[in-house]
């Protein structure tokens, strides 16, 4: 369950970012890009944030999750292709191994949208 | 009236981590030590692969351990009797080392010996195929271990920590007769995603294979070396 530990991360930062600003805005929703090639599981993810945020100033704050394909690029081939988890890595066409990873590999926080009262 | 906003902050999710293995990889170069990260699903053959390695170079390098793999002080009395430090890291629960848990292995490790004295600092993980391999410690190598036991599938079915790999050793390979494993299609899933791993499938019951591995330490330890004693003569 380091999903546990991500997420405690995840608090963490966010709290310094909410700190730093002078107006303590009402955070509405957290953006995540989680690559398939991690091995974070974002249902895991959800349920780590739900429990950690509970009675602190991200209490029902929505976490939403992009997750980003596994993308390699062959460079024999010249082409991108997708890799398929659990089965085969090496490219369909060429059998090359995948050594060029162009995305999957992302655990991110992309940004946080918040309310402020004018 | 609410207005809302927007607030890129493009930081990775292990940044904290991150940082933390820099550090710990800036106290091992600045005394001239070697790091390996070595993980493995639970039993595959790590503690007895130190046994082995530390009795074999033990004359030639100063050698210490930080010890994550354990549920009691069991794996670390085993290898003390080699004569080597021992830092006994209480990772309680935890599934994973983290740079943090290793920091303070590091911090022991200066209060209690002279770390420049010091060649190479094995790090035993936590058995585990999924965790790990997202948590560096600050290592300058990963080395994973996959016994013939798991079967063939678990390069493609767990494959971070063997993309990620700079070593991979197939171990327990005298059991291979008695199973219908083969060695050659481990090494080929693995480098379908990591064409540029080192290989050496070994036994560290009948000593198959130690030699290309102890070497292949021998070399990183080596190459290392040399990288940092560039680094400070052009400072």
């Amino acid at each position: 369950m380091h999903e546990t530990d991500m997420t405690k991360a995840l608090i963490l930062t966010v709290k310094d970012w909410w700190e730093s600003q002078p107006e303590r805005p009402q955070i509405s929703c957290i953006r995540l890009t989680v690559g398939e090639f991690t091995c974070v599981e974002p249902v895991s993810l959800q349920f780590a944030f739900e429990v950690q945020s509970r009675n602190t100033f991200l209490q029902g704050v929505r976490l939403a999750i992009d997750e980003i394909p596994l993308i390699a690029f062959c460079d024999r081939c010249q082409e991108e292709y997708r890799p398929e988890i659990g089965l085969r890595y090496a490219c369909p066409q060429c059998e090359s191994p995948m050594e060029n990873i162009r995305s999957g590999r992302e655990l991110k926080i992309e940004k946080i949208e918040y309310a402020v009262g004018v | 009236m609410h207005q809302t906003f927007e607030a890129g902050l493009g930081i990775n999710l292990l940044h904290a981590n991150q940082a933390g293995a820099d550090h710990n990889r800036a106290h091992f170069d600045e005394w001239g030590i070697t790091c390996l990260n070595i993980m493995s699903s639970p039993g595959a053959g790590k503690t007895v692969l130190l046994e082995k390695t530390i009795a074999a170079l033990n004359d030639e390098l100063k050698i210490a351990v930080i010890e994550g793999d354990m549920t009691t002080e069991l794996d670390a009395e085993r290898l003390r009797q080699y004569g080597v430090p021992v830092i006994a890291i209480n990772t309680g629960r935890s599934c994973h080392l983290d740079s943090k848990m290793v920091a303070g292995g590091i911090h022991q490790l200066e209060g209690q010996y002279e770390p420049k004295e010091f060649d190479l600092v094995l790090v035993e993980n936590v058995g585990n195929l999924v965790c790990p391999a997202e948590f560096e410690v600050g290592e300058h190598f990963k080395v994973a271990l996959l016994s013939v036991t798991e079967g063939e599938d678990k390069p493609l079915k767990y494959p971070i920590m063997f993309q990620e790999a700079d070593c991979l050793l197939i171990t327990k390979i005298d059991l291979a007769p008695y199973l219908d494993i083969d060695i050659d299609r481990i090494a080929g899933n693995v480098r379908q995603m990591n064409p540029h791993v080192a290989i050496a499938p070994v036994s560290a019951k009948t000593g198959e294979g130690l030699d290309i591995w102890f070497d292949w330490v021998r070399q990183v330890v080596n190459r290392q070396q040399r990288s940092l004693a560039l680094a400070s003569v052009s400072k």
